[in-house]
């Protein structure tokens, strides 16, 4: 039993109550197609639970609350965490202040490990060598490639951003792409730039960055359409995540331009629109698998001494291509929402 | 030689303090209308201080996550606790003295990006010494204060809207001349240059207190919660605030320099905003561009907690103290209590609320004939 809710008393039973008869009344009119009946059956993969001592292990992530990708990191988190009898606590922060500070806040708990983020390793680096002088094993996962080591960790799971962005460059030149657009939706963040950086270095064709603000959909949708509208030659957009990727598929519509969209990472919708061909290709770091190993290896740790990659070379998650081609094998667990 | 008369007392609520030399409660007690005996009770004056509410609130905080959650009752988790609730409260402190002369700033999140990264890449890009950078950068802030209130003196537009646009202004600024020097979102790190570990030592150094590493910041939120009081209470200046909030015109008919108070508050916020830049710098070296949008509501919640009312002439310093450390709590108490953070915001919101609830009804048993 640690699925994590609010306390709650018995005083909400009746509300929950009185909440589950208003479903069933709305159940009277039900949809034919769609909707939660056609997606049941397909919850998490089962799995069996290890019989080793109950553990503690925090994850600290640098996510924003409510994006796709990261709920994928948790998913994959919390199934190993299941396994391997482990108690996770996770907590996430954009600000690397607050990140430091929730390091710091593991510590105090004294749990038997951490997994991390480093988007920004200056500023989590002495909470990180407070947390090896307390003893506790640190894994970093998703970003950090560069510095991990340096900071001491012991192993890293992750795809590199820029070589990312260098594959996904050469992907274009093969798709024969003259002019990209490259979508930055969140100003300040060092690994979108890198990844536009990388398409940059390998892409023969012209490509510029664009701006937009990431927390504000239909402005995203429209500054890709102007951008579209204003400079006609452009026959590629490339967006740094799933949900903008769908949105520039609209824009493109708007636009009336016969671009292309080609995106990094996946989500259950966009796995469809490769399907439909409304988006040629993903890069797909599977994220799910980051945060399922950065857990299951401090278990290792633990219990084996193992040192995945020997504290010398990174586990590579990424880059995965996810096209017309393959699309069907991902889909299925797409669907199930954990890819 | 202006008046030392206490301002308009038809527009003080109880609870304004008097400047010295000016006996009696606020109002007017002589008149036979007035139910109101001269000397009130301990416990209605208690009832009166802004604070009180919030502190209520504070202790039931402390008291439920130091029963739900285990860790939450360690001193090295109380001092992560304080640790969070400092950097926020130091300028939660201007925020509420701000908002008590009647004026908001929501340039405050990004003010303090802007002064860290105004000392990391003059410091780097001219290879000085760090101080010149902390000393221009404190110059830089306390100018962007100024150039606020000055704007808002000479316009007569609403705070809110210019302290909106000088929130954009900087938000962008922040990110294009962090590019332009650096070529990157980040400034360069500036840990190996001279004076380095001195700025270190003053504005980021931890102290042993106990067998528990406190964070300097602690302290140096705690004197300036106690230097703002006395500003607040004990001096002129103070009695200036409370008029220019409650009330700008009549404050001018007495006499008081309602351009100067309101341009020093400012101006007071960005020197709040400088002290966290740079702490925010020396503890992590480097700053991201990017950060710090969003933190001025923050501030203001702060504030609002701490019994500070939006329309201004009613707050005190103690009171965000309180609310950060609410704050503080709240957010390290639900990963202690290893929660679903996927709820904090709405907790937050549910706080801020009853926060301000408890205010609320504090204020009328305070008042009540």
């Amino acid at each position: 039993m640690d699925r994590t809710f609010l306390p709650c008393s018995r005083r909400f039973a009746p509300a929950v109550a009185a909440a589950a008869a208003a479903a069933l009344l709305v159940a009277g009119c039900s949809s034919g197609s769609g909707g939660k009946k056609a997606a049941e059956g397909t919850a998490d993969a089962p799995a069996g639970k290890a019989g080793t001592p109950r553990m503690k292990v925090a994850m600290i992530t640098h996510g924003g609350p409510g994006d796709t990708f990261w709920d994928l990191i948790r998913k994959g988190a919390q199934t190993a965490a299941a396994k391997d009898n482990i108690e996770l606590v996770y907590s996430s922060d954009p600000n690397a202040a607050t990140q430091a500070n929730l390091i710091q806040n593991a510590i105090d708990q004294k749990v038997d490990g951490i997994a991390i983020t480093l988007a920004k390793p200056d500023a989590v680096k002495s909470a990180v060598a407070k947390a090896r002088q307390a003893g506790i094993p640190v894994v970093g996962f998703n970003s950090g490639l560069s510095e991990w080591k340096d900071q001491g960790l012991l192993e890293f799971f992750g795809q590199d951003e820029s070589v990312a962005g260098e594959a996904f460059g050469e992907k274009l030149n093969a798709l024969g792409a003259k002019r990209a657009v490259c979508v930055i939706h969140e100003q300040g963040n060092v690994g979108l730039e890198a990844r536009c950086a990388g398409v940059k270095k390998t892409f023969k064709g012209a490509t510029e960055n664009l701006y937009v603000n990431g927390t504000d959909m239909p402005s995203v949708k429209s500054t890709i359409a102007a951008k579209l509208k204003q400079d006609g030659s452009i026959d590629h957009v490339v967006t740094l995540g799933a949900p903008f990727a769908l949105t520039a598929v609209q824009s493109v519509a708007d636009a009336g331009g016969k671009a292309k969209v080609a995106t990094f990472d996946l989500n259950k919708d966009l796995v469809n629109a490769v399907k439909a061909g409304d988006v040629r290709f993903a890069v797909d770091q599977q994220p799910y698998l980051q945060g399922y190993l950065a857990v299951d290896s401090l278990w290792l740790y633990r219990t084996n001494g193992n040192v995945s990659g020997g504290g010398q070379e990174p586990v590579l998650t990424g880059p995965a291509f996810v096209d017309k081609e393959n699309v069907d094998a991902v889909a299925t667990f797409a669907a199930k929402g954990t890819r | 030689m202006p008046s030392r008369t206490a301002p308009a007392a038809a527009s003080s609520p109880p609870g304004t303090p008097d400047s010295p030399g000016t006996p009696g409660t606020p109002g007017t007690p002589a008149l036979a209308k007035d139910g109101r005996a001269a000397e009130r009770s301990l416990g209605r004056r208690l009832l009166a201080r802004p604070e009180i509410g919030a502190l209520i609130a504070a202790v039931a905080v402390y008291a439920f996550f130091f029963s739900v959650a285990p860790a939450f009752r360690e001193a090295s988790s109380l001092a992560t606790v304080l640790y969070q609730a400092s950097v926020m409260g130091i300028m939660a402190i201007p925020v509420a003295l701000l908002m008590i002369g009647g004026e908001f700033d929501l340039s405050a999140g990004v003010a303090v990006t802007s002064s860290a990264l105004m000392t990391a890449i003059l410091s780097f890009q001219l290879s000085l010494n760090v101080w010149t950078g902390v000393v221009v950068a404190l110059v830089f802030s306390l100018a962007v204060g100024a150039f606020n209130g000055y704007l808002l003196i000479r316009t007569g537009l609403p705070s809110f809207l210019i302290t909106l646009g000088s929130f954009l202004v900087l938000q962008g600024a922040n990110l294009a001349v962090t590019k332009i020097f650096t070529g990157n979102v980040a400034s360069d790190s500036i840990s190996d240059m001279d004076g380095f570990d001195q700025a270190k030592a003053l504005f980021a150094s931890e102290i042993g207190i106990g067998g528990v590493d406190v964070k300097v910041t602690v302290l140096w939120w705690l004197l300036f919660a106690a230097a703002a009081t006395w500003l607040l209470l004990r001096t002129r200046f103070g009695n200036w605030i409370f008029a220019v909030g409650g009330s700008e015109d009549s404050a001018r008919a007495v006499g008081v320099p309602v351009t100067f108070t309101k341009v020093a508050l400012f101006m007071g916020v960005g020197a709040g905003a400088w002290f966290v830049g740079m702490h925010l710098l020396f503890s992590f070296n480097t700053v991201q561009s990017g950060e710090g949008v969003g933190n001025e509501f923050l501030y203001i919640i702060a504030a609002v907690i701490g019994g500070c009312l939006l329309t201004g002439g009613y707050g005190s310093a103690v009171g965000p103290v309180i609310g950060a450390f609410i704050f503080g709590m709240v957010s390290q108490g639900i990963v202690y209590a290893n929660w679903n953070p996927d709820w904090f915001k709405a907790f937050l919101g549910v706080m801020l609320l009853l926060a301000a609830l408890v205010n609320l009804w504090v204020r009328r048993q305070a008042t009540r004939r």
